[in-house]
């Protein structure tokens, strides 16, 4: 007998409402690595997955977005927490996924780490930020708040697996939305880590939803999809993105455009993400005399 | 497929077999039993149709048409079932081709209300009856709230059978109550209530579904939907099976309502398919099947829109209950 182990591979899945199912369609492609070798087969979600995905973002968002800013901001430090302990396998991955030097993916992982942190800790922030008391010419008081926008589809970005990816996820969930992310076609490997992370921590099932697969064979029906309230282009293939748009605007969508390039995620961002995906909400209140 | 299936008996038997208490147990227990594995594995193998395009949209036209627009709630005022029964005469605002719902189905102190709303559209008011959902009270006070419903204008009644006499084996009981309850309803019609989930097993399905046959039951209806489980598609299969034997033996159609816990277009179709292929195409007919539901107009709304369409809807796009 051989003392060589045989290597246990792993089965890659998606992430729709707190469960790991395969595509309904039974589809799967094979991801290689930087070098076109081979690494694992990654399942081809269709636009079937695509609508359970979104019908489970709709069902967690009530609870999420009800949420105290506190508590979630709890949640998401929790999974920062976890994804620490799975730091050497995300480093790992990331140097599969991109070819970059080991410590170039420690700075990549230890960012993204940090920046879920940081995100982490705008929870509870940005009502005061956004929001506050207004001065009006009346006897009203009169006071905005921001609120979440409701489901946001992400079209994760296709050059920064996981450092790309949190940055653009981290600010959806962290203002109370729910979301639907479609990770980078051909690096989804991260992502599907991520999730097995996000299954272990606090967040409820359903606040994020993971698919992989093809961009673009999915981007149409989440742009199309009525109960899509917010439309992230980051990752959009270039020919699409025009059309992605116009679709969006069919139902009234909230659409953040693609950058013309990925942007170097390693500088700590402003919250501008967290603000494009709330609403402000103003009241008056009449006040006596 | 001829197994499980009861035993096919011309009329004039069927006065043998109410004649009396003994007469009418040996007739239930003389029954065939059920199939467990058989029904089950026929039920899933029914639900995996595929029914896509032109069909789907019959599909979900017709069970819109079927279904009883239900809102059962200690909470109900008169401002909600004026709601729902705005919405039983068109439930998408944006499609009138949209069919109107069957009935609406209410507690009998809201049915003046249901039925001043509904007056010269069609749509039947139907209302519980008989202490449900418990049917736990003397029979006055059961003829009593009946009697009350119709007065009030409720055209269909839908009334629980007491299960506990009926677990107890007390089945004459349960037979002349069915029978009184039926002739305080006059002209309306009668939807028995098995309330299959506290009935112990898929052979007192099949007694009940008989025993409210034999009663006079026009529906027999699975149940209140306030116990879990509700309607599953094996125990309504066993109903079908029952109203079809019964036409085959009397030539009278009877109706089968599932109620509680149906609430997508997946599921609706899944009956839909049942009811073709156990009772047959003529029972695809809001007079012969209706869904008991609420929350499943909405789905079947949402699921017509994206046929129409060409994407997914949302739930922003159909009315709030």
């Amino acid at each position: 007998m051989s003392d060589e182990r045989l290597a246990v591979a792993k089965t890659y899945k998606l992430y729709i409402g707190g469960k790991f199912p395969r595509s309904e369609s039974g589809r799967s492609y094979p991801v290689v690595d930087h070098r076109g070798a081979f690494l694992a087969n990654a399942s081809q979600a269709s636009r079937k997955d695509a609508r359970e995905a979104v019908a489970a973002a709709r069902k967690a968002f009530p609870g999420w977005s009800a949420a105290t800013a506190y508590n979630r901001g709890q949640v998401l430090y929790r999974v920062a927490e976890m994804l620490e302990g799975r730091r050497d396998q995300f480093i790992h991955e990331v140097m599969d996924a991109e070819g970059v030097a080991q410590r170039r993916a420690q700075l990549l992982v230890d960012t993204a780490i940090d920046r879920w942190v940081w995100y982490a800790g705008w929870t509870d922030k940005l009502a005061t930020v956004l929001g506050g008391a207004n001065p009006v010419a009346g006897p009203y008081f009169n006071f905005s708040v921001p609120e979440p926008t409701g489901v946001v589809a992400v079209l994760a970005p296709q050059v920064s697996s996981l450092l790309g990816l949190v940055s653009v996820i981290a600010p959806v969930i962290a203002g109370g939305n729910t979301c639907v992310v479609v990770a980078g076609q051909n690096r989804p490997l991260p992502s599907v880590t991520l999730s097995e992370v996000l299954a272990t921590s606090d967040l409820p099932g359903g606040v994020l939803n993971v698919l992989t697969g093809r961009t673009a064979e999915l981007a149409p029906w989440l742009a199309a999809h009525a109960e899509v309230n917010a439309l992230d282009l980051c990752g959009a293939p270039e020919s699409l993105r025009r059309d992605l748009e116009v679709t969006a605007a069919g139902t009234v969508k909230r659409v953040l455009r693609a950058p013309v390039a990925e942007p170097e995620w390693t500088i700590t961002p402003d919250i501008r993400r967290l603000r494009a995906l709330l609403e402000l909400k103003t009241v008056w209140h009449p006040v006596g005399t | 497929m001829s197994y499980g299936r009861p035993r096919v008996l011309p009329v004039g038997h069927f006065q043998d077999v109410v004649r009396d208490e003994s007469s009418l147990r040996r007739f239930l227990h003389a029954l065939p039993g059920v199939d467990q594995v058989g029904l089950e594995q026929r039920a899933a193998g029914l639900a995996t149709r595929s029914i896509k395009k032109a069909s789907k949209m019959w599909a979900i036209d017709t069970a819109i048409s079927m279904i009883d627009l239900t809102t059962l709630e200690g909470s109900d005022t008169p401002g909600k079932v004026r709601t729902l029964a705005a919405k039983a005469r068109r439930p998408d605002p944006g499609y009138p081709d949209v069919p109107a719902v069957a009935a609406v189905c209410v507690y009998p102190d809201m049915v003046e209300t249901a039925v001043t709303q509904l007056s010269g559209t069609g749509i039947g008011v139907a209302s519980v009856a008989t202490a449900f959902p418990s049917g736990r009270s003397i029979r006055e006070v059961k003829l009593a709230d009946t009697r009350f419903a119709v007065e009030q204008g409720a055209s269909e009644v839908d009334m629980v059978i007491d299960r506990g006499a009926f677990l107890s084996g007390r089945y004459w009981q349960v037979f002349e109550e069915i029978q009184a309850v039926k002739q305080a309803c006059g002209d309306a019609h009668l939807k028995v209530i098995l309330e299959t989930g506290e009935l112990a097993g898929y052979d007192a399905v099949r007694r009940a579904s008989w025993l409210a046959l034999l009663a006079g039951g026009d529906f027999i209806k699975t149940s209140t939907g306030k116990v879990s489980p509700a309607a599953t598609l094996p125990v309504t299969q066993l109903m079908l099976q029952a109203v079809r034997d019964w036409h085959a033996a009397t030539g009278e159609h009877r109706g089968v309502k599932p109620a509680g816990g149906i609430r997508t277009t997946k599921d609706a179709i899944k009956y839909l398919v049942t009811v073709h292929e156990v009772a047959g195409p003529d029972w695809l007919t809001p007079k012969l099947f209706r869904f008991g539901a609420s929350s499943l107009l909405n789905d079947l709304l949402m699921q017509r829109r994206t046929q129409l369409e060409g994407h997914y809807s949302g739930q922003d796009y159909v009315t709030v209950d």
